[in-house]
């Protein structure tokens, strides 16, 4: 992997608007069963704009970014062998109906460890007024070939 | 004020995910990886059989606790390590079993550890939710 991958700040993602129906297909994905995942009336009155996303909603948003990682030809990152190693979501807020997000992706990280490398990825997430919402971490572990 | 103490068991859930639910999440997450759905690709990687997605058992593990938070406080952190496979038989699927504790208290600041197993094993490591309880 290249070593020089680590502090590179990716451009950010285009604006992810997050649908109601789509929390809700999350929401049932994910077995979250609170009104707030699902009914707009029920989120309302607890303070949220719309229908609030499960925790790890974010993920998909983390996706664009790690997309962006992925394709850049200079990694050194084989995908084929690349296992989801540890994930972390840090809130400023919960992702609701109606956010437009943009995602802007760091890699904070490259180890070597046991002949395995270990990239960590911070993706910000961001809604349109430019307030942070959520920051994604992943570990990405690539397995060594022998 | 809170009356929580280190230790004390919040709350247990329990999930039984079969391949229903694995193309289910594929579809609402995006990601369509085959060793998801496929047991012929699966074991042309060499894995035990077709796995659940790992974001899946993590975001299915955190319910319990958002469910025992409701309104009484906010999630300020979650992560996990994904220490093993949940491997998903075809005809059975696979129960996922998740229990809370109280991790640690610290300031304002409530650490709830999850023990997350299937097929009689642990599956994430250092499963920490981090919540801001009102007072």
């Amino acid at each position: 992997m290249n070593k020089e991958l680590e502090g590179r700040v990716f451009p950010p993602t285009s604006p992810y608007l997050v649908g109601r129906e789509k929390v809700r297909e999350f929401s049932r994905a994910v077995f979250a069963q609170s009104p707030l995942n699902h009914d707009p009336e029920a989120a309302r009155a607890a303070g949220y704009a719309d229908v609030v996303a499960p925790p790890t909603f974010a993920v998909v948003i983390q996706e664009a970014g790690l997309a962006l990682l992925l394709a850049a030809p200079d990694t050194g990152i084989d995908f084929s062998r690349i296992v989801h190693g540890e994930q972390k979501f840090t809130y400023t807020r919960q992702i609701v109906a109606g956010d437009e997000l943009t995602a802007i992706l760091t890699v904070t990280s490259i180890k070597s460890l046991g002949g395995n490398d270990m990239i960590t990825a911070e993706t910000a997430i961001s809604d349109a007024t430019g307030e942070h919402v959520v920051t994604a971490t992943s570990v990405l572990v690539m397995r060594g070939t022998e | 004020m809170s009356d929580l103490v280190v230790g004390q068991e919040l709350i247990t859930g329990k999930v039984t995910l079969t391949r229903f639910s694995l193309v289910r999440y594929a579809g609402a997450s995006g990601d369509f990886n085959p060793i998801h759905y496929r047991d012929d690709v699966a074991a042309s990687v060499g894995l035990p059989g077709v796995l659940a997605h790992g974001m899946l058992t993590m975001g299915l593990a955190v319910q319990p606790v958002i469910d025992w938070m409701g309104d009484r406080g906010e999630l300020v952190e979650y992560g996990v390590r994904f220490t093993r496979p949940v491997v998903v038989d075809g005809n059975g699927g696979v129960t996922v079993t998740v229990t809370a504790k109280v991790g640690a208290i610290e300031d304002d600041i409530t650490r709830i550890d999850l023990t997350v197993s299937a097929n009689n094993q642990t599956v994430l490591g250092k499963s920490q939710v981090r919540v801001k309880l009102h007072p």
